[in-house]
C-alpha cells in the first residue's frame, strides 16, 4: 500500500484512462477513497466521517459512514491491467442514520494478454434510517488480447426505514461476460431506485438477475433497465419485485436490439399482500425507422443517427 | 429553384395486380424566396409530395431538380446537406434525448441556452420547462409536434417543408405559431413550403398550390386563389347542408 498518493505520479497513463472512464476521476478524489489495482489495495484514504478499513477475513474493505454525514463522497475504483488476474473482493458499506452520501465504484479491465481477467465484486449495503445514498457503478474493459474480460458483480442492499437509495449500474463497453446478481430489501417508507444501463457487442454475454423484496409498509421500488444489444451478443434480464407489505413497485425494461443480437427480458412481479401495487413493462425492439429518418434529415448518415439514438437511450 | 418534372409515385393496389397512383405525373416549380402553402383534400398526395422532395420516398418516375442539379437519386442525408429540411407530420420520439440536444443536433452544433429558448418560445413552449425534458412519451403529441417545428426553425435551410404544423396544436400556441411562420417566411429560410388546411397559414403564403388525386388541381398567387378556395368551400358546405336538410 502506498503511503503517499499523487494522482499524476503514482498512476500510469493506462490507469488514468480507466479511472476517467469508470469513475470520472481525473485527479485525486476529494473525500474518502480506496483504489485497488491488480488484486491489491493500492491507496486508501479515510475522512473524519467515512472510515475505510481492510477486512481481516476476506479480501476487501469495510466502509463505515457515520450518522448525519452530509454531502461527502466515497470513490472505490478497481483497476485490472494484468492478464490472468482473478480478483474476488468483498466490500461492506455501513451507512449511518440520516447520512447523505455519494459512492462511486466501478471496475475497469485492460487486458492485452491471452488469459482471462476477472473481477467479482461482492458489495453489501447496510443503510440505516432516513439516510440517502446514491451509488454509481461503471464497468468497462479494453485491450486487444485474446483473454476475456469477465465481471460478475453481486450487490446486496438493505434499505432502512425512511431511507432513499439510488443505484446506477452501467456497463457500456468491452466486458465479454457478466453475470450480475442483485438482491435488495426495502424497509418501511424506504425507496429504492435501480437503474441498469448496459450495452453488449461482439459475442458478449450479459445476465442480470434482480430480486427486490418490499418488506416495509409504504416501501417503494423502481427498477429501470435500458439496454442495447449489438453484434451477436446475448442479454438475459430477470428483474423480480416482491410485495410483502403495503407497497408500490414499478419495473421497466427497455431494450434496443440490433444486428444478430438476442435479448430476453423476463420481468416478474409477486404480491404477497393485498395492498401491494406492482407494475411491470417490458419492450424490445429495433431502432424505429422514423427516428433514423428524422436524424438523417439533420444531415447525419444512418450510422451516425444510430449512434446518437443509442447514446441518448443509454445516457 | 426547386423543380419536379413529370414526377409519379405509384404503389401496388389492394389486389396486388394493379397500381395506385399517389402522385400522378406532377410538374411543379417553386422559385427562390417563395413562401408556398400546399393544401387540398386528405389523401390527395400532399405529404407524399413533401416526402419525395426530402428523399424519404423515391419517385417511380420523373425527376427532381434543385438549383439545376438532379437530386432524384440522392438520399435523405445528401438532400439535408444541400439545405432541404422536413418537419414530420407525426414526429418520432427519442428516449433519453433532451429537447436541448435535439435542437442542437438539428442546428449542427451545440446551441446556447438562450438560442434554444428563443426557438421554443417561437412555438409557444415555455423554454425553461422543456430544455432538459426528454423527447419521449412523457410529452404530449402537441408538445412533440411543436418541438419538431422548432428543430426545423433551428436550421438554416434553403427549403424548409412543414407538414401540417397546426395538427394537434392548441389555439393559443397556434396564434404564436402563425406569427413565427410570418417571421421565418421573411428571415430564416430561403423557401418555405407548408402543408396546411388553415386559412391563417394560407394567408401568409405568396403562392398556394392545391393538390388532389395526386395532381395539381390549382396553383396561383394567394390573393387570387385564396378567396376562390374559400368561396368553393362555402358553396360545398351550403350544398351539403341543403342535402342534409332535405
Amino acid at each position: 500500500m502506498q503511503n503517499k498518493f499523487e494522482f499524476g505520479a503514482s498512476l500510469q497513463n493506462i490507469d488514468k484512462g480507466i479511472l476517467a472512464e469508470i469513475a470520472d476521476l481525473k485527479d485525486t478524489p476529494k473525500g474518502a477513497y480506496n483504489i485497488r489495482r491488480n488484486g491489491e489495495g493500492m491507496v486508501r484514504h479515510s475522512t473524519e466521517n467515512i472510515i475505510i478499513e481492510p477486512k481481516t477475513d476476506n479480501p476487501g474493505i469495510d466502509i463505515t459512514i457515520k450518522p448525519n454525514t452530509k454531502g461527502e463522497t466515497v470513490h472505490i475504483p478497481v483497476i485490472i491491467t494484468e492478464t490472468g488476474v482473478t480478483d474476488v473482493v468483498y466490500n461492506d458499506f455501513y451507512i449511518g442514520d440520516n447520512a447523505d452520501v455519494l459512492i462511486v465504484a466501478g471496475c475497469g479491465i485492460h487486458n492485452c494478454g491471452d488469459e482471462n481477467s476477472q473481477h467479482d465484486g461482492i458489495h453489501s449495503f447496510h443503510i440505516g434510517k432516513n439516510a440517502k445514498l446514491r451509488y454509481v457503478e461503471k464497468h468497462y474493459a479494453s485491450g486487444d488480447g485474446n483473454g476475456k474480460n469477465i465481471l460478475n458483480p453481486a450487490t446486496i442492499v438493505e434499505v432502512g426505514e425512511g431511507s432513499y437509495c439510488e443505484m446506477e449500474m452501467v456497463q457500456i463497453k468491452g466486458v465479454d461476460s457478466t453475470i450480475r446478481d442483485t438482491k435488495a430489501k426495502v424497509g418501511a417508507g424506504g425507496k429504492l431506485v435501480m437503474i441498469e444501463k448496459l450495452m453488449t457487442h461482439g459475442e458478449q454475454i450479459a445476465h442480470s438477475n434482480m430480486e427486490i423484496d418490499l418488506d416495509g409498509e409504504d416501501s417503494t421500488a423502481q427498477i429501470i433497465s435500458r439496454t442495447v444489444g449489438k453484434g451477436k451478443s446475448e442479454q438475459v434480464f430477470y428483474p423480480k419485485a416482491i410485495g410483502n407489505n403495503k407497497c408500490k413497485a414499478h419495473v421497466q425494461c427497455d431494450s434496443i436490439i440490433m444486428d444478430d443480437a438476442k435479448i430476453s427480458s423476463i420481468p416478474a412481479i409477486v404480491a404477497n399482500h393485498t395492498d401491494a401495487q406492482i407494475v411491470h413493462e417490458a419492450a424490445i425492439g429495433k431502432i424505429n425507422n422514423d427516428q433514423l429518418m428524422k436524424l438523417q434529415t439533420f444531415g447525419m448518415n444512418e450510422e451516425e443517427a444510430e449512434e446518437i439514438i443509442v447514446q441518448g437511450f443509454l445516457k | 429553384m426547386l423543380e419536379l418534372r413529370n414526377v409519379s409515385f405509384k404503389v401496388p393496389d389492394e389486389s396486388g395486380t394493379g397500381e395506385f397512383k399517389i402522385i400522378d405525373d406532377l410538374n411543379l416549380t417553386i422559385g427562390d424566396g417563395k413562401f408556398v402553402v400546399v393544401t387540398g383534400p386528405n389523401g390527395g398526395g400532399k405529404s407524399t409530395l413533401a416526402k419525395l422532395i426530402m428523399g424519404i420516398e423515391k419517385p417511380t418516375s420523373g425527376q427532381i431538380v434543385f438549383d439545376g442539379k438532379d437530386i432524384t437519386n440522392l438520399d435523405i442525408t445528401e438532400r439535408a446537406k444541400l439545405g432541404i429540411g422536413y418537419a414530420f407530420q407525426h414526429p418520432p420520439r427519442f428516449k433519453g434525448l433532451t429537447v436541448r440536444s435535439l435542437l442542437s443536433l438539428a442546428h449542427g452544433s451545440e446551441l446556447p441556452e438562450d438560442k434554444c429558448c428563443a426557438y421554443l418560445t417561437n412555438v409557444g413552449l415555455c423554454s425553461k420547462d422543456y430544455l432538459n425534458r426528454e423527447v419521449d412519451t412523457s410529452l404530449s403529441g402537441g408538445e412533440v409536434k411543436r418541438i419538431e417545428i422548432a428543430t426545423l426553425m433551428a436550421r438554416n435551410l434553403r427549403v424548409a417543408i412543414y407538414d401540417e404544423p397546426e395538427a394537434g396544436i392548441d389555439l393559443w400556441s397556434f396564434t404564436m405559431l402563425v406569427d413565427s411562420f410570418r417571421s421565418i417566411g421573411k428571415n430564416r429560410h430561403d423557401n418555405v413550403i407548408i402543408i396546411s388546411h388553415q386559412e391563417r397559414i394560407m394567408d401568409l403564403a405568396d403562392e398556394l398550390i392545391v393538390i388532389a388525386d395526386g395532381k395539381i388541381r390549382d396553383q396561383g398567387p394567394k390573393d387570387e386563389l385564396l378567396p376562390r378556395l374559400l368561396g368553393e368551400f362555402n358553396e360545398n358546405c351550403t350544398l351539403r347542408r341543403e342535402v342534409v336538410t332535405k
